[in-house]
């Protein structure tokens, strides 16, 4: 097995990562930072199976990448009601806003 | 070589996901990204998690999103960031950078082992996970339920303004142009 596939399976990670720490610190609507979780989610899923790859125990991996699916869907979910919530309460989806608006 | 297309194009769809001027379309490349993963994880050897992957990450997810958006409105979004974009694109290519000094160097697939299959590894090796994986969909449930299901919330003024039926504003803003008179 030639470890090629391999770095290019990295290199997706770590532009995936890159991507997401990015749109995280950068981006205000409340739904996007929600987008830019599950893009940093997608490079932590891709590692681990990649992990399991390199070690020649995949199904190690799929098992742990699986508990990952349902940990970042469950956050996906609770964040996606949050924000209808602040958007149905404070009429913004801003950060910005919100985070100056008192109370 | 469809490993490294396949990395460009879910770096691309990310790009796109965060670029997109409309939450709908971020949605849709987002879908895309998961699309893309999926596929690699099924080139990995990896088909079981593909599987999920495709229907949770690109299906079930997505329509989340769709929903969300649908109640709580596509409103453009905005072009000035909290932090400067400067600031953004150098700390995430110096996270990048330490990360890739640190994972490729190490990039060296070993030989498959003798493995027990999917089933036997998720059930006999990771209980503890499963179970972890029950409590967190039932404490999910029961969030999302409590958030949505809460009480009568005020709701904002620019929320209520459209509600407001046609002619009954019509019939405000002559109301206020005779008083004004």
């Amino acid at each position: 097995m030639t470890s090629e596939p391999l770095t290019y399976v990295l290199v997706g990670v770590i532009g995936l990562f890159g991507v997401g720490l990015y749109a995280l610190l950068t981006v205000r609507n409340l739904i996007k930072v929600i987008v830019a979780l599950q893009i940093l989610a997608k490079s932590a899923l891709l590692a681990l199976v990649a992990a399991g790859y390199a070690g020649g125990v995949v199904q190690v991996g799929q098992s742990i990448a699986v508990t990952l699916i349902v940990a970042d869907t469950i956050v996906a979910v609770v964040g996606l009601a949050l924000a209808v919530q602040i958007r149905r309460r404070m009429g913004t989806l801003d950060v910005g806003e919100l985070s100056s608006l008192r109370g | 070589m469809i490993q490294l297309l396949l990395a460009v194009a879910a770096i691309g769809c990310a790009v796109q996901a965060v670029r997109s001027g409309r939450l709908l379309g971020s949605a849709l490349w987002l879908a895309g990204v998961s699309a893309i993963v999926a596929l690699s994880f099924f080139l990995m050897g990896a088909p079981q998690v593909a599987v999920i992957e495709l229907s949770v990450g690109a299906g079930l997810v997505t329509v989340l999103f769709v929903f969300s958006i649908g109640i709580a409105g596509d409103e453009p979004v905005e072009t000035q960031s909290i932090v400067p974009r400067l600031v953004g694109i150098v700390l995430s290519l110096a996270a990048s950078a330490l990360a890739a000094l640190f994972v490729l160097p190490v990039a060296v697939a070993r030989a498959p082992t003798a493995e027990p299959a999917f089933s036997d590894v998720l059930w006999g090796g990771r209980g503890l996970d499963v179970l972890l994986q029950l409590v967190l969909i039932f404490s999910g449930v029961l969030g999302v339920l409590s958030l949505l299901t809460e009480g009568e919330a005020p709701a904002h003024p620019s929320i209520m303004v459209r509600e407001v039926p046609k002619e009954l504003a019509e019939l405000t803003e002559l109301s206020l142009e005779e008083e004004r008179r």
